[in-house]
């Protein structure tokens, strides 16, 4: 019926005309030769068209480019050419050396046995510097010059063998830079977040696709996305002050900021990610499957765990790798709520120290080029090469196996 | 079982109940007007936290300079201009993908690393005859440091709405005569508009509460005067809560503080977060 009237519209001469005499005066070129119809060269689009495609390109080389330069810092490491700044040093500790001194003292006694996250140097470089303007940073760096002290020996070589060792000692009159216990460190947490958030979340998302009516699902699923809006900032200041002495209270251990506090806040970031992708999964999951299994007499609960659950089984499992994924790089709540000492333990309620938190405690303090300084580039290239691996894989997971699993054969 | 499943439920939202709870009553008494608009005094212990709040809105606006037109141009070219299966446009899409889940601590080392150091040193030797000026932490860095992370939250918008401009608007203005530049500007652009701002919205939320990023590349404790130029550092709320939270001298005489400049992020981020969520519900009933 529509298109018989339109057409007719079309068809009215009077109208055509008009339309046609408009076009023409306008801009003289609609003339139907196979001359116009060819495509025209028009240096606007051609641009607009490289431009675009040239700026999108950018997001390729800005990946490239983040491996790249991550990686770059750590190359000194292994082509034994770390710099060591004598000369800059000894000089800077003249100007800085008390507060140098300070700081390594405090920095072992931090690294030994703190429960604190003070390293108590800084209080004094940022209490010190308080009032002048940009020298606040400018300071904490220079301090962290001068732990290149003059200690021009052996100990300031690193080899792998050394990175493997079992203790994280960056500042000292012998630094060691045994990632071991930073490695061990985020498994920790990574195990216990995960122990947390893996099994809550899931049965979440499993309530809100397979029991919850429509109206309930539409206030749960923003409900708990809410949790993905808390910068991870606050979650760590809530578990700082908050969580760390509830826990405390209630299992009466020593170190009031541990690995176990750490855990469960990194659990508080990681929930929002593996609900949402599990649940999404599990809507997916076809209803003819739920039904079937209905029809042959299974009850609600039946269908949802022995039928929903193990279909989007591959989901799930991304969902979770994602979690990790997540866990993994996830710098300010360990640095707020793990206590930062680099222990080698399995005790749950010791602190720990991960190798993001590494990063981000020390890299403000470090000298540019220096040993430690690569080192760190070299946990940040790690961290990278890890999450890309985990996120590849959940992809991977995701695009393969559940598409051919829930559509037949691709 | 059920009962597990339900229960998670239940437990996961009350926890999220007590968190804005506690941080809501530990907040809210010392949030005012002079709390909003005046320095931090005698050592942060009293005053308010402006130059927090300045600091990190002069972030996200600098940011968002540098994010959104890079994420449009980027999410027109994966829509419009892409071909199907062509490495680039695979390229783009897996490139955007990796940045989205990239640890943010790893961004601020890329911002180390690339804009300082290389950048910033370069620009130095260049302009500056080797004095130190932009080889530093600053306000700049830092924002362009942001931008990369909140690139993909544009590219994400923005590409959505696009999807949601009706294929017949195009059809109509390209069976007009209209080029296809000429249609991505006059028809395709002005439609993605509430999603080029959910876009910058979301990044904008997101950017302000990221403290990762910027721990080294340019925000700074305190600082007696606003930032001036591309070239100083700046104050930040999310940097202001982690250092007073962790490294100030007496942190119990500023646990208020503390609550009250959690509070401000947290309001500051859900309302940003809120008002997108509003934007894109209207697109998608509107559609």
């Amino acid at each position: 019926m529509k298109t018989e009237e339109s057409r007719s519209l079309e068809e009215n001469p009077g109208q055509t005309e008009k339309q046609e005499s408009i076009s023409t005066s306008h801009t003289g070129k609609f003339v139907f030769s196979n001359e116009s119809l060819k495509k025209q060269m028009r240096p606007s689009e051609f641009f607009a068209e490289k431009i675009i495609t040239g700026v999108a390109f950018l997001s390729i080389a800005i990946i490239i480019l983040i491996f790249l330069f991550v990686f770059k810092e750590t190359l000194p490491i292994f082509s034994g050419k770390a710099l060591r700044k004598t000369e800059i040093s000894s000089t800077k500790q003249e100007t800085y050396g008390s507060s140098g001194q300070g700081q390594n003292a405090n920095k072992q006694e931090v690294y030994g046995s703190s429960d604190s996250v003070t390293p108590a140097e800084k209080q004094k470089v940022y209490g010190a510097t308080a009032d002048s303007t940009q020298d606040t940073t400018a300071s904490a760096t220079a301090g962290g010059l001068s732990y290149k002290e003059d200690d021009s020996g052996e100990g300031n070589r690193v080899s792998l063998k050394g990175l493997a060792g079992k203790i994280w000692m960056p500042v000292s009159d012998r630094p060691r830079y045994g990632l071991l216990p930073l490695i061990v460190g985020t498994f920790k947490i990574t195990i216990i977040a995960i122990l947390f958030a893996g099994p809550l979340a899931i049965l979440a998302a499993l309530f809100s696709a397979a029991f919850a009516p429509r109206w309930m699902r539409e206030i749960i699923k923003p409900a708990i996305e809410i949790l993905a809006g808390f910068p991870s900032v606050v979650i760590g200041f809530f578990a700082l002050i908050v969580m760390a002495t509830f826990f405390q209270h209630l299992f009466g251990y020593e170190t009031r900021l541990n690995a176990f506090v750490g855990g469960v806040a990194m659990a508080l970031a990681a929930i929002p990610i593996i609900f949402t992708v599990a649940e999404d999964v599990m809507t997916a999951v076809p209803s003819t499957y739920k039904e079937a299994s209905l029809a042959l007499g299974a009850s609600k609960w039946q269908t949802a765990f022995f039928v929903t659950l193990p279909a989007a089984a591959p989901g799930i499992f991304a969902a979770v790798l994602l979690g990790i994924g997540r866990i993994f790089g996830e710098t300010m709540i360990v640095l707020m709520a793990t206590g930062n000492a680099a222990l080698m333990s399995m005790n749950p309620f010791d602190s720990v120290r991960t190798l993001s938190a590494t990063i981000g405690a020390e890299m403000a303090e470090v000298v540019f080029g220096d040993t430690h300084y690569n080192v760190l580039f070299l946990i940040g290239t790690l961290l990278f090469v890890f999450t890309f691996t985990l996120n590849a894989t959940a992809e991977f997971y995701v695009k393969g196996r559940l598409m051919t699993r829930l559509q037949g054969k691709k | 079982m059920m009962g597990a499943t339900g229960l998670s439920v239940i437990l996961i939202i009350a926890v999220i109940i007590t968190m804005l709870v506690i941080i809501i009553v530990g907040g809210k008494d010392q949030i005012s007007w002079k709390f909003l608009t005046t320095f931090p005094q005698e050592g942060m212990t009293k005053g308010g936290i402006f130059p927090a709040i300045y600091g990190t809105a002069l972030m996200v606006i600098i940011m968002s300079f540098a994010a959104v037109p890079f994420g449009v141009i980027t999410a027109l070219y994966l829509t419009e201009y892409a071909k199907e299966n062509s490495w680039i446009a695979k390229g783009v899409q897996f490139a955007v993908r990796t940045l989205s889940m990239v640890p943010s601590i790893i961004f601020g080392l890329f911002g180390l690393g690339f804009f300082i150091k290389f950048v910033g040193g370069g620009m130095d030797k260049a302009f500056f005859g080797g004095q130190l000026t932009w080889a530093q932490p600053n306000i700049l860095w830092a924002s362009l440091t942001m931008a990369l992370l909140t690139l993909p939250v544009v590219i994400v918008s923005v590409e959505e709405s696009i999807h949601s401009v009706p294929r017949d608007l195009r059809e109509a203005s390209l069976a007009l005569g209209a080029t296809k530049w000429q249609t991505i500007r006059k028809i395709v652009l002005p439609g993605a508009r509430s999603g080029i701002l959910t876009g910058t919205i979301l990044a904008v939320s997101r950017g302000a509460g990221e403290v990762a990023p910027i721990l080294f590349t340019g925000a700074a404790y305190y600082l007696a005067t606003l930032p001036h130029s591309l070239s100083d550092q700046f104050m930040s709320l999310g940097y202001h809560i982690y250092i007073m939270s962790t490294q100030s001298v007496n942190v119990d005489q500023t646990l208020p503080i503390q609550f009250a400049t959690t509070l401000v992020l947290l309001l500051l981020t859900f309302t940003l977060n809120f008002v997108a969520v509003l934007i894109r519900s209207r697109i998608r009933r509107a559609h």
